[in-house]
């Protein structure tokens, strides 16, 4: 017997037959009886935010950090606007969200009636589909597409735009969730061509110079284990961009750290002299590439992605394989393994690449760094902050950031042992993405610890949502880089604008952050040296507020820069790495 | 180079916003574009011209496919086909220069559909650079107004785009 049921209780039903357990939403006009619909139900959690942007972020950090969609509930107008740097957001780093926003009545459309905005057209850049509901009756089929669309393929944000009109609770329907859809025009699982993956194997065979250029594919592919089977099978070096940090151990033998703009100089040496790199679920972002043009020029290129778009859309390349990373490097694995012998014909050459990476690693690595900037002056560096935090939680913490040179640093030092640990917003690059991201994480996984590292520029952007962890009582740690000034800009004016700040730097206006958290009943404490820090890391990280929420507010030298930096319009090992440039 | 591609997709509201916005959104340019329901109603034919490197169209080829309502992507220009536009010219001429509209119009296989003591409309039927050249041709006399529907397409042959 099928029940008859209002589009706003069909709407949040099929939600709860897509086993969604949390909706981050705000209410509004439009959006009202479905959310009467919410209040008339125990099944899934509406968790009430203080600004829809954050609510894009936290369904964004859910999704990440659970590989499942994230779902947001906004009415219109300023409701739905207010979400659109959040859906460009995940637009950029591929991750599964479903938003729903309300729309004035159908009959309204139109009519720049109150809190009309054209949301279908105004996110039509930034989602993977979009949804208008034309017909209350049709909400089931469009829930379960919705969510088919978001979480399959390269995943993306979807939106469904809900006329008010369609969910008015006097007209009712019968109810039937589809148990699958399918699309004509979408396949979402395209096959790694066959041909294609023995070439790859010929090519990994007889690489000299080989590296593994890995990224955010792996991680949203859940192709970490295979990523690591091959990697190991293989023994070559492994590096990742800033959205695959994770899908390989940080502190494993193979791996050279992040590379690109701020990756180390091992890594980006490797990649510049490599004769084949082998790009996996990675897009040759600018961040990575620097200049095109003198991009790897030694390099054959094979590249796994499931975007056919992704391929060659930068750099060109040599074995194109169009699927998703865990098949194929499965795939991969198995002819590896009848084909690659225990005294490989490349050994001799690989084993020589090795001596040169490790030297590369030894001149200028991130530890030589660190070891050269210890103990100069008696300020609190960064870097000795991410560490400190990387050593409290053994590498194992869930750990969202903001934008900027916090993020650079936390993706320098913090190692991540496993996937979906590492957090952060790296395509579009959007501060005030840190708590809101770490919330989403933290109603994941309660019993988890969760911190936040961030700058207080970008906390900024979105500390209203300190009272929402009030609410639902998270025990977020937030470790906040303070060096009073937006840090990553004002080192850009340091190097390219003859150190003139403009308008990087409000030292006089920040507030008393440990009073400020303390007025919405958290944990504000404020280190400015190592010693007070490595006093307070135990209680933040143990017993006494395992159940706090506490922000640190880590006051760091205000001078410290990212290194290595690559120079703008160079190649991949031009990097600046210190205040006084090496010699080539 | 100039391609011409077609493109198959849902019926649907807003699914050409979508073509057109990816155009503007990545930076593609579109010379021409055409539009109308095919002999399945559930889907619309689109025809759009545009110019660029193998590169750039192969771009352009992908992101269309990726659209969740564009079913079937199809470049015209890489093998045998049919390209026709149709267009209307409007031309204000009186005394001897009507002869020579008329003639003119005969050189090129136009038909004049309509005519008034100060005017002759001219329709024409054929690729682009035909309905280029004619227009040049009457550039000598006032050319008051133009209108062309864009190209259209189809392969020759066994060339076939279908479901």
């Amino acid at each position: 017997m099928t029940e008859r049921l209002s589009g706003g209780d069909m709407l949040i039903r099929a939600l709860r037959d897509e086993g969604v357990e949390y909706i981050f939403g705000y209410p509004g006009g439009a959006a009202l009886h479905i959310y009467d619909a919410i209040f008339r139900q125990q099944e899934i959690e509406h968790i009430l935010v203080r600004h829809e942007q954050a609510a894009t972020h936290m369904a964004d950090g859910y999704a990440r950090a659970t590989g499942r969609p994230g779902v947001v509930l906004v009415t219109s107008g300023p409701g739905a606007t207010n979400a659109i740097t959040g859906i460009a957001t995940a637009y950029m780093d591929s991750i599964p969200i479903v938003v729903i926003s309300g729309q004035v009545p159908t009959e309204q459309i139109g009519t720049d009636a109150f809190q009309e905005t054209d949301m279908v057209g105004i996110s039509r850049p930034v989602v993977k589909h979009s949804f208008l509901v034309r017909e209350a009756s049709e909400i089931p089929d469009v829930v379960k597409k919705a969510f088919y669309i978001a979480a399959s393929g390269r995943p993306g944000p979807v939106v469904i735009d809900v006329p008010k009109d369609t969910t008015d609770p006097d007209e009712r329907y019968e109810y039937r969730y589809p148990s699958e859809v399918s699309l004509r025009s979408y396949d979402p699982s395209p096959g790694g061509h066959a041909s294609r993956i023995r070439n790859a194997v010929q090519a990994l065979k007889e690489a000299r110079r080989p590296v593994l250029y890995t990224g955010g594919g792996v991680v949203q592919g859940d192709a970490s284990a295979e990523l690591v089977a091959v990697a190991r099978r293989l023994g070559y070096p492994v590096t990742s961009t800033l959205m695959g940090l994770g899908a390989f151990p940080g502190d494993d033998r193979l791996f050279l750290g992040m590379l690109g703009m701020h990756g180390t100089y091992e890594a980006n040496c490797a990649m510049h002299h490599a004769d084949l790199i082998f790009a996996i679920g990675a897009r040759f972002d600018d961040r990575v590439t620097n200049n095109p043009a003198k991009f790897c020029p030694e390099a054959r290129i094979i590249h796994i992605d499931v975007d056919p778009a992704s391929i060659s859309k930068i750099i060109e390349v040599d074995i194109p394989i169009v699927g998703h990373c865990k098949p194929v490097l499965a795939e991969l694995l198995t002819l590896l393994e009848a084909e690659i012998k225990d005294a490989p014909d490349n050994a001799d050459d690989v084993a020589a690449w090795w001596q040169r990476i490790d030297r590369w690693r030894m001149e200028h690595g991130l530890d030589h760094n660190q070891r050269e900037r210890r103990g100069v002056g008696g300020s609190l560096l960064p870097q000795q902050v991410v560490q400190t935090v990387y050593r409290a939680t053994g590498g194992d913490a869930y750990v969202t950031s903001d934008v900027g040179q916090h993020q650079m640093f936390a993706a320098q030092y913090y190692r991540f042992a496993e996937p979906r640990r590492w957090i952060n917003s790296g395509g579009l690059g959007t501060m005030g993405f840190g708590l809101p991201a770490a919330m989403g994480v933290q109603f994941a996984f309660p019993d988890e610890t969760v911190v936040c590292i961030t700058g207080e520029g970008s906390f900024m952007m979105n500390m209203q949502e300190l009272s929402t962890c009030m609410q639902y009582s998270l025990p977020i740690k937030i470790i906040n880089l303070n060096n009073q000034a937006l840090g990553m800009v004002k080192q850009w004016q340091d190097m390219q604008y003859a150190g003139r700040h403009s308008h990087s730097t409000y030292r006089d206006a920040l507030p008393d952050f440990s009073q400020m958290v303390a007025a919405f009943g958290h944990v504000g404490i404020k280190v400015s040296t190592l010693d007070e820090l490595e006093a307070v890391i135990p209680d933040i990280f143990g017993d006494r507020y395992r159940n706090d929420l506490v922000f640190l507010d880590a006051h760091i030298d205000p001078d410290e820069h990212v290194y290595p930096m690559s120079i703008k319009g160079g190649a991949l090992k031009d990097m600046v790495l210190g205040r006084v440039e090496p010699s080539e | 180079m100039r391609r011409i591609i077609a493109v198959l997709l849902e019926n649907e509201a807003g699914a050409l916003s979508r073509v057109v916005g990816l155009f503007a959104q990545r930076n593609y340019n579109i010379e021409t574009l055409s539009v109308a329901p095919t002999e399945d109603v559930t889907l619309s034919r689109l025809t759009l011209t545009t110019e660029g490197d193998e590169g750039k169209i192969e771009q352009i080829i992908k992101h269309l496919n990726k659209l969740i309502e564009v079913v079937r992507v199809f470049d015209l220009t890489e093998g045998d086909h049919l390209e026709r536009e149709i267009m209307m010219i409007k031309v204000s001429a009186d005394g001897a220069s009507r002869a020579e509209v008329e003639r003119t119009t005969g050189i090129f296989h136009g038909e004049i559909v309509d005519v008034n003591e100060n005017t002759y409309t001219i329709q024409l039927v054929g690729p682009s650079e035909k309905l280029a050249a004619c227009i040049d041709a009457l550039s000598g006399y006032q050319v008051v107004e133009v209108v062309r529907s864009g190209v259209s397409g189809i392969g020759r042959g066994d060339r076939i785009l279908g479901l």
